[in-house]
């Protein structure tokens, strides 16, 4: 069983760009859907190509709403098209600040439930989301009993996006509605913190970080062999709670999903919520003192080593070539 | 000012986590503050402190009248709490604790602010406070990594993909906080003692005027039809450093073509 028309939301990077996890949903919304449609909070005509290449026909648009936040928006704009009689049989957001908020909102307008931080999406027999629990250990697979459109969020890289090549999307209006009291927030500034090389969750070599190296100082070795690799460099949660660098570097269940094709994990045990988020990496490298790191059950190449001693004649052995 | 915090309370993290035979998250245990949540009191200890005056009220829904992560609160600072415990409230998904913490909040008395965590450690769908700001038909700002009040206007950086959007909204708002926003304090021994005595207010479901048909299992419209173990990964090399096993990292490397 197909359904017969899903919605998306096409995610707007600050340049303006149609975000990746919004292209990953939309090759996975083809495959359970005759239509596949998006929605944007912003500009519709800057995204229909793109979007149109990614099997969407048409494109619901605000227009600019770029001085405000997102959710609550967006949120009653979609509210007042499903009750105005243009249902889908689902609505679907990446798992991400503003993704959160629409599907939060558009939920109470409707009343129905919404299911986040899902993996996969099935439609065989109803409409049935997985999410992993217990750090991606178990899967849990809920259906949707309520009726109406399903909302669910999926986190990012549980699909690959593919162009089909199909032609520019149709721009229609979302229509805005007043959202009162609730409308109120504003946003004033947006703070663009600049990054050189590749995005951490797109790059195609990870060096991570963990508490073994001892140290803040010692990160310089993470970056420094990222760098030589063309790579990004992450990071567990207890060196970012201990502020040696900042939350954005973060890998695991409340941090980044990664999939690179090499993931290098220095000093770090493999907490289940750490590995939530890297272990679909291709390849995993690990380097830890402890042989019964749990890091080592997932590892591809694992050395019972000192970062300390490892890391520097790598990074030497780099350097030389 | 007045500051409304919503604090779960959860198992352990570093226990194991177990499900009940009907697939719900075993909750029985003795049940701690949620650590993401205790940002949020300090964050609310602190902005009453600057305003001059006020109190911090909290607002928790949790099986089996658990109080322990509310005494914690309530020993940092807080000067009372609403629980909401109900057996009916079994399986609530995260709308219907969004209507039920938004009910709560209306026993809490006068308010400016309603704080909440950005997710919570063991359900993390981080949807319940934009839900529960929607339910009050209150503005929001999510996500923020400061905040600050002036003039009847709360001011937030939201953390973003790319960074962060300076945002501000009118009083009465509902903002979630991230963790690391401030640093929450230890509480004292006098604080302990205190906590002892505070106000903790108990209320079912019928309490708050909630239809339990609409609030957990049976109004929560999702249903559970499978749980399963997630295909492992397997474990590959592992060889003991001898010196020289940063060369088997190159070689490695080299065969991915990556250098
Ligand atoms: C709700 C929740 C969400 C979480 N989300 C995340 C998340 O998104 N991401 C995340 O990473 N964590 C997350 N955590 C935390 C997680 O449980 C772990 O605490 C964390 O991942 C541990 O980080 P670590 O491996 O760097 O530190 P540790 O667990 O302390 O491990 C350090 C490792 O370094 C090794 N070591 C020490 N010295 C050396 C040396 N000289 N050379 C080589 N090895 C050495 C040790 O043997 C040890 O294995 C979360 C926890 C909770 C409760
Ligand atoms: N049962 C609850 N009692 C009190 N606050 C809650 C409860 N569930 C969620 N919250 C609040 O909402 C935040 C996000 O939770 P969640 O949406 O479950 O990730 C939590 O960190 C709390 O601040």
């Amino acid at each position: 069983m197909a359904l017969s028309k899903v919605w998306v939301h096409a995610e707007l990077t600050p340049e303006g760009t149609v975000a990746p996890i919004s292209l990953e949903i939309l090759a996975k919304a083809r495959e359970i859907s005759d239509v596949v449609e998006v929605f944007t909070g912003g500009d519709g005509a800057a995204i229909a190509e793109t979007v149109g290449k990614h099997g969407a026909t048409k494109v619901l648009a605000t227009g600019d709403i770029s001085d405000k936040l997102q959710g609550v928006h967006v949120g009653a704009a979609l509210a007042a098209a499903i009750e105005g009689g243009d249902a889908p049989d689902a609505v679907l957001l990446g798992t991400t600040y503003d993704g959160r908020d629409i599907a939060a909102r558009l939920s109470v307008k409707l009343d129905k439930p919404v299911l986040t931080n899902n993996t996969d999406i099935d439609v065989a027999d109803g409409i049935v989301v997985s999410t992993q629990i217990f750090g991606g250990t178990q899967i849990v697979k809920t259906k949707f009993a309520a009726g109406g459109p399903a909302i669910a969020t999926f986190r990012p890289k549980s699909f690959v996006a593919e162009e089909t090549g199909g032609a520019a999307a149709e721009v229609a209006e979302l229509g805005l509605v007043d959202a009162g009291a609730a409308g109120a927030a504003k946003l004033l500034n947006r703070h663009v913190e600049e990054t050189s090389g590749p995005k951490l969750d797109e790059a195609a070599v990870v060096v991570s970080g963990g508490r073994g190296l001892g140290e803040a100082g010692k990160f310089d070795m993470i970056e420094e062999l990222a760098k030589m690799l063309k790579g990004a460099p992450g990071a567990s949660r207890a060196i970012v709670d201990a502020g040696w660098v900042p939350y954005s570097y973060q890998v695991g269940q409340t941090g980044k999903v990664v999939k690179p094709t090499v993931y290098i994990a220095a000093g770090i045990s493999g907490a289940t919520q750490h590995m939530v988020g890297m272990k679909g990496s291709k390849n995993i490298v690990a380097i830890n003192k402890d042989p019964e790191a749990p890091i080592f059950g997932i590892a591809d190449l694992g050395i019972v080593g000192d970062v300390h001693k490892v890391l520097p004649k790598l990074i030497e052995a780099l350097k030389a070539r | 000012m007045n500051v409304v915090v919503c604090v779960k309370q959860i198992p352990d993290p570093a226990d194991p986590g177990a499900l009940n035979p009907d697939h719900t998250l075993k909750r029985d245990g003795k049940l701690i503050l949620d650590e993401s949540d205790s940002y949020g009191v300090e964050m609310a200890l602190q902005l009453v402190d600057k305003a001059g005056g006020g109190e911090v009220t909290l607002v928790s829904m949790a099986p089996n009248g658990e109080v322990s992560g509310l005494r914690t609160a309530l020993a940092m600072g807080a000067a009372k709490a609403v629980l909401v415990s109900d057996d009916a409230l079994k399986g609530a998904g995260a709308l219907d604790t969004a209507k039920v913490l938004a009910a709560a909040v209306g026993k809490a008395g006068e308010y400016d602010l309603v704080l909440a965590a950005t997710e919570s450690s063991d359900g993390y769908t981080g949807t319940v406070p934009e839900q529960l700001a929607a339910l009050l038909d209150l503005p929001s700002i999510t996500f923020a990594k400061s905040v600050e009040i002036a003039d009847g206007t709360v001011k937030v950086q939201r953390q973003t993909e790319a960074g962060y959007d300076e945002c501000e909204a009118p009083l009465p708002a509902l903002v979630s906080v991230t963790a690391g926003v401030v640093e929450p304090r230890y509480p004292s021994f006098k604080g302990i003692m205190a906590a002892k005595s505070k106000p903790v207010e108990t209320v079912t479901v019928a309490d708050l005027g909630l239809d339990a048909g609409i609030v957990g299992w049976a109004g929560a419209g999702q249903e559970i039809v499978d749980v399963a173990a997630a295909p492992e990964r397997e474990a590959g090399e592992v060889i003991e450093d001898d010196g020289e096993s940063f060369q088997k990292i190159v070689a490695f490397l080299d065969g991915l073509k990556v250098l």
